[in-house]
């Protein structure tokens, strides 16, 4: 059983659904004892990082997803749930993450050309840099599916690859079993629950 | 880099697929839910489930379609039509809809895009806006183009975009239904004014008629269309070679 960790923050209907397409079971779930007997993690989120990153302590769940994820659970974030697994995020102040990873999540603005647009929305290539079972079913130069403003920098040795935007930005990070996608794998058509298969498969 | 998005829309009345050409003479074409998963199967980048139903039972029909088309189909999924309020956000939200889409709705209560964009974020709010000219004149239509309400388009959309919404799809009532090209003086204008994520439609009747938005104006992002995909007169992978091909990076 996987669960999609429940906290408030966003729309998980689809996440769901493409779990369920490609035959794994899920719970959408804010239960610390449901979290704790899940195979595998998925962190789900949309919006700022500071009211996530609050919502998540607030429910206590942060520690639950921490403590599974130490214990070596694996574990997956998606967009901002990606964001929150680094250390420290930029967005309207500096707000604490639960430094699964190391790195912080900072504003494109500061690296693109100012004739990009912000957020970047849309189908964007994955760029390898690194072998990853995440990407066991998916080839080099894919198409995934991107919303967002912020990404991860200084992600160091996680960085599993990245996307051109005006600049590499981050798309996806792993580290023993913690992996991030800044991108919707579940909106990114086959290739996305390709991706979903080969985290489900860990 | 980010590619250049092909949109095929869905009008939706009690559960089947229509579209009107300038708005009337609505036909029958397919089930939405089949449709959509086709789509999604053959290159599309994105879809719009637009709701054309008044009646409520036919609002309860349009939110178990959506229902179904989210669990079988995994590109993100536009949803207009109806959009009035934040119980009707989160009514399509809880469906499986990625973007919700307002026209008529900011119009009457201009307030709902920035509760809308606070709420749910501005990756979730959609402005449409249905334009034609009156005395040469960018002019905003309510009510699917019927109605004229004066107010000068270009500006309605800066200010939207301001309040919070994160893409707009602009529909150029002079140029649907013509087939003979997207509105591409509307459509320069739109993009010199706001910084968000244009959505062209209206007017395309052939591949070329994407190349030559796509070329001309840059700063597009996506083009829209329906009658001439439901109709199979343009087919989305040779639409996405041919522009492919001439230079414009598209997903294949």
């Amino acid at each position: 059983m996987t669960a999609i960790v429940d906290y408030g923050v966003g729309n998980l209907f689809s996440l769901a659904a493409s779990f369920r397409k490609i035959g794994v079971e899920t719970v959408v779930t804010g239960s610390r004892e449901e979290l704790e007997r899940a195979d595998k993690i998925v962190l789900p989120g949309v919006g700022a990082f500071g009211d996530a990153a609050e919502k998540l302590k607030s429910s206590g769940l942060d520690r639950v997803v921490v403590g599974e994820a130490r214990k070596g659970k694996p574990l997956l974030g998606i967009c901002l749930g990606m964001q929150l697994l680094f250390e420290e995020g930029l967005e309207f102040g500096v707000h604490r993450g639960l430094g699964l990873l190391r790195g912080s999540v900072v504003p494109m603005r500061e690296i693109l050309p100012p004739q990009l647009k912000i957020p970047q929305i849309g189908w964007n290539r994955l760029i390898f840099k690194k072998e990853s079972p995440l990407f066991r079913y998916t080839e080099d130069g894919a198409f995934v599916y991107f919303v967002h403003s912020y990404y991860a920098s200084r992600c160091e040795d996680s960085l599993l690859a990245v996307t051109e935007y005006g600049a590499e930005i981050t798309a996806a990070v792993g580290s023993g079993c913690v992996f991030g996608c800044q991108f919707h794998p579940e909106k990114s058509g086959e290739v996305g629950l390709a991706i979903l298969r080969g985290f489900s498969e860990l | 880099m980010i590619t250049k998005r092909i949109i095929p829309c869905l009008d939706v009345r009690d559960g089947r697929v229509v579209k009107g050409v300038n708005f009337e003479g609505l036909n029958d074409v397919s089930s939405p839910v089949t449709l959509a998963e086709y789509y999604s199967a053959i290159g599309a980048d994105e879809l719009v489930f637009y709701d054309i139903t008044a009646s409520s039972d036919g609002r309860r029909l349009f939110t178990d379609i959506l229902r179904e088309t989210a669990r079988n189909v995994f590109i993100p999924l536009t949803v207009g039509g109806g959009i009035n309020s934040l119980d009707d956000f989160e009514r399509v939200l809880s469906c499986g809809a990625d973007k919700v889409s307002v026209n008529s709705g900011a119009i009457a209560d201009p307030s709902v895009v920035g509760r809308a964009a606070r709420r749910y974020g501005s990756q979730c709010v959609v402005l449409s806006a249905d334009v034609k000219r009156v005395n040469g004149r960018f002019t905003l239509f309510a009510k699917g183009g019927r109605v004229d309400t004066g107010i000068d388009a270009i500006e309605w959309i800066t200010s939207c975009v301001r309040d919070g919404a994160g893409e707009v799809v602009v529909n150029s009532i002079d140029t649907d239904g013509v087939r003979e090209g997207f509105d591409l003086p509307l459509l320069a204008a739109v993009c010199d004014a706001v910084e968000v994520p244009v959505i062209a439609s209206g007017g395309a009747g052939s591949a070329e008629d994407f190349l030559r938005l796509f070329r001309a104006l840059p700063k597009v992002d996506a083009g829209l269309a329906a009658s001439i995909f439901h109709f199979g007169e343009v087919r989305i992978p040779e639409l996405k070679r041919y522009l492919l091909e001439e230079g414009v990076n598209v997903r294949i």
